[in-house]
């Protein structure tokens, strides 16, 4: 079928302003939006330039606004998304190069909650025990792929660049709740700081945009309590 | 730029991130990738990493190393598999120290589940020697080390793409490479080099591999006169989506899923009476390949079989294979809990590469002489711990336990010996490909790069996959010597310096085709079938004349020079049939 791709592009070394430009081209309706966006960079457009590697939704590399939403263009198909797809770079995110944005700032505020098992006791020599109930708790939040379209989707975090954004809490969230873990408190002190936990609005962007259906509403919303009450 | 290092990584998946970790710390190191190491091609395999921990039932390390050897029907170097078997136990708990969640016995212990070709006592059936989280296994290794990465302040140079591989006095003391935001060249000046860059499935139409796959280090290797091994085996997985090659995990299988064709008759069960549809993948793929052949394929092309979990109930499908049946429901629209799910052997994995010893160090011949200084671990390398066919769950174990060895060794090495100057114009070679790509818009350019690709993907699909001979071989090989003519009238119309992706895929278009004809030609000379290399006109295993790994040579005017071997270095186990 024939396709309409309206796509932001932006050049940092010839373009003084992003501005949209319209392809028109072949595509089966089975084909993912990614399958698109190379039908024209290689056959229409070279100079298109986006992020992309698995292409089934495990890496994350190309997360972007499709139709207004963020989404992985390597999950879209494009008999899903309609005949006409406008696709432009996340907002909250520096624009690099078209489609490619900035990531410096999303894995740094990743990085400040310390997203590494911390447990100070002396190490067993086989494996740590876990129950299969305590594996279950946190299980969601360990599905992260740090594709970005949380945060890019998140008012918030559009409006002020250092708010942590719904990525990193889900990260935190992943380690707070592993029964393993003991470093609940060095990951609160962050989360309660001014640009932590409660810049959160319970907006639900964050929840619609995730492609791996990591429920990130509610487990921010388990973080806040925890802060709040102590208790999950 | 310039950059000193004691060590430099190319690449930030398991292998290259379990290397780093060594050094790290320890002596200066830096680990460049061509992605965020979060991205890198690890991060897609699902069905779970195996080690002979016993936890569910019986097991021990010589049954491993029995099933890896016969697995790779008898192309496995037994020294090999003797420590991958080994080490193996004390990686996966080293694993679950660092805080990767593992799926858990009702005891909580890491639970284990079956897998093809794992077999308690020699082959007597199935054993349950697969470690697993869900079916993301490879998603939680690189998390899980990545975030070990950070928590240990490793330098990474992300979005770095290899160009060379920097050779001085017969010692590796280096490499350079693009920075791809700003297109710049960088040179990395190091006693110890180690690369961990993956393999190249993207050589062929259907594959599971992601896009950056394109065979980096190993062709940097090669151009450098560092010969490859084994390039003729590559793996075809059984179970890939349908058209689209995404990988369904032989998990399903571990779990109960079976195989069926048009005639709804579940066929493994009549080629492998024992392990049925948990045959290794070699195996299966080709009885897939009979069953298309023999007109039981199913669809209006009559070009698919179906696989099936629907028996399993939901319970199981939620608990054990929520991802795989994502895949089915987003990419075919089809019902996992009620319907076979279309699929067809997908180009996979690369048991050749680079060729090394247990310790990681790369040697340049059949005598084994090293080559100091350089490193390979993970699919890149070529032990060989695979032999002629991997076993499935052996990668993610490969990664840990040859990339801690690759790195360990490195680290020895630093401490032992001062940096090798670099050569002079240590940079020619880089600055000759890039100004290749820079001048792709001049009018003589005309050749479209991604025709060029796209054809080499189909003749390797159709001559250099499941099923070979002499006859569709020779006709794959010319038609890539064709297109690497073409190639050198490659268009790049893109002029702009900052992340021109356009500048990149023709320079991975450059190295898939070296790592299609190296494949291509190994597969031609190598008269007999084994593993996953199987010729029509060569049907039996002839160990008299291919008890041996194929290694090919590049000559300076970019075709091969030559193919030697190398034989394998043999142990306890007796090279017998392969039969399950």
């Amino acid at each position: 079928m024939q396709i309409t791709m309206k796509i932001l592009r932006f050049d940092p070394e010839k373009d003084k302003k992003a501005h949209f430009q319209n392809y028109e081209i072949e595509a089966d309706p089975l084909d993912r939006v990614l399958d698109a966006l190379n039908t024209v960079k290689w056959h229409h457009d070279g100079t298109l330039t986006y992020r992309r590697s698995c292409a089934h939704g495990v890496c994350g590399s190309d997360a972007m606004r499709i139709n207004g939403r963020n989404r992985l263009a390597c999950k879209e198909l494009v008999g899903d998304v309609g005949k006409k797809i406008t696709i432009e770079p996340m907002l909250g995110f520096r624009i690099l190069r078209d489609l490619v944005v900035d990531m410096e700032p999303f894995f740094d505020k990743y990085k400040s909650i310390k997203p590494y098992l911390i447990n100070h006791e002396e190490v067993p020599a086989i494996e740590r025990f876990q129950s299969a109930e305590d594996r279950e708790i946190f299980d969601e939040t360990t599905k992260c792929i740090l594709c970005g379209a949380c945060s890019g989707s998140c008012p918030p975090y559009w409006s002020n660049s250092e708010f942590i954004g719904p990525a990193a809490i889900v990260n935190a969230h992943r380690f707070i709740f592993d029964s393993r873990d003991q470093g609940v408190d060095e990951r609160l002190a962050v989360l309660s700081q001014g640009e932590g936990v409660f810049r959160c609005r319970t907006i639900y962007n964050c929840t619609d945009a995730c492609p791996r259906g990591i429920p990130v509403t509610k487990a921010i919303e388990q973080i806040k309590r925890v802060m709040l009450y102590n208790r999950g | 730029m310039y950059h000193k290092y004691d060590a430099v990584v190319v690449g930030a998946g398991g292998a290259g991130l379990m290397a780093a970790l060594q050094m790290v710390g320890k002596a200066n190191v830096a680990v460049i990738t061509k992605l965020y190491p979060s991205r890198s091609h690890t991060g897609a395999a699902q069905g779970g990493i195996c080690a002979a921990l016993g936890n569910t039932e019986e097991d021990h390390w010589e049954w491993h190393m029995f099933d890896t050897v016969k697995g790779g029907d008898y192309l496995t170097d037994q020294d090999a598999a003797e420590v991958l078997a080994r080490d193996a136990i004390e990686r996966i708990i080293e694993l679950e120290h660092m805080g990767l969640p593992f799926n858990r016995t009702p005891e909580g212990k890491i639970d284990q589940r079956r897998f093809g070709g794992h077999t308690r006592n020699y082959g007597e059936g199935p054993v349950r020697r697969s470690c697993f989280a869900a079916d993301r296994t490879g998603h939680m290794i690189l998390q899980t080390l990545y975030q070990q990465g950070i928590k240990n302040n490793v330098t990474f140079f992300n979005e770095f793409h290899l160009m060379d591989l920097i050779i001085n006095n017969g010692r590796c003391v280096g490499v350079t490479a693009m920075d791809i935001k700003t297109g710049e060249l960088h040179t990395f000046h190091s006693k110890a080099t180690v690369f961990a860059t993956g393999g190249y499935g993207r050589c062929w139409r259907v594959t599971s591999n992601a896009h950056a796959c394109t065979g980096d280090g190993m062709v940097s290797a090669y151009r450098a006169g560092v010969p490859l091994m084994d390039m003729e085996m590559y793996q075809f997985h059984p179970t890939g989506l349908y058209r689209i090659g995404i990988l369904l995990s032989e998990a399903a299988r571990g779990e109960g899923g079976i195989l069926r064709n048009s005639e709804g008759e579940r066929f493994c069960e009549r080629y492998a009476p024992t392990l049925k549809d948990l045959a290794p993948r070699d195996m299966v793929s080709r009885f897939i390949y009979q069953e298309l052949r023999e007109g039981r394929g199913a669809g209006p092309n009559k070009d698919y079989v179906y696989l099936h979990v629907d028996h399993l109930g939901k319970e199981v499908i939620d608990a054990k294979l929520p991802d795989i049946t994502d895949f089915a429901r987003t990419y075919l629209h089809v019902e996992p809990y009620t319907e076979g799910v279309p699929i067809q052997p997908t180009a996979h994995y690369a048991m050749g590469g680079i060729p090394t010893d247990v310790n990681g160090r790369v040697i340049m011949d059949e005598k084994g002489t090293v080559l100091p200084g350089f490193y390979a671990a993970g699919e890149t390398a070529c032990v060989s711990v695979h032999g002629a066919n991997r076993l499935g769950t052996n990668s993610l174990v490969d990664l840990v336990v040859f990339g801690r060895r690759a790195g360990q060794n490195a680290l020895q090495f630093i401490k032992d010996n001062d940096f090798e100057a670099l050569p002079t114009n240590h940079e020619g070679r880089s600055n000759d490909l890039l100004r290749f790509v820079e001048t792709g818009n001049d009018g003589s350019r005309k050749e479209n790069a991604a025709n060029i690709r796209k054809e080499m993907q189909d003749y390797m699909m159709d001559n250099v996959s499941v099923v070979r001979d002499a006859e569709k071989l020779t006709l794959a090989l010319n038609k890539l010597y064709e297109l690497k003519e073409r190639y050198t009238k490659v268009k790049v119309s893109d002029s702009t310096q900052k992340f021109n992706t356009e500048k990149l895929e023709a320079l991975e278009l450059g190295a898939m085709l070296e790592m299609a004809e190296v494949t291509t030609k190994g597969a031609l000379d190598r008269k007999e079938s084994r593993g996953a290399h199987y010729r029509e006109d060569y049907l039996k295993r002839d160990d008299q004349n291919f008890l041996a790994h194929t290694l090919v040579y590049r000559a300076d005017d970019g075709n091969i020079k030559e193919l030697r071997y190398k034989p394998v270095t043999l142990g306890r186990f007796e090279p017998k049939e392969r039969k399950y």
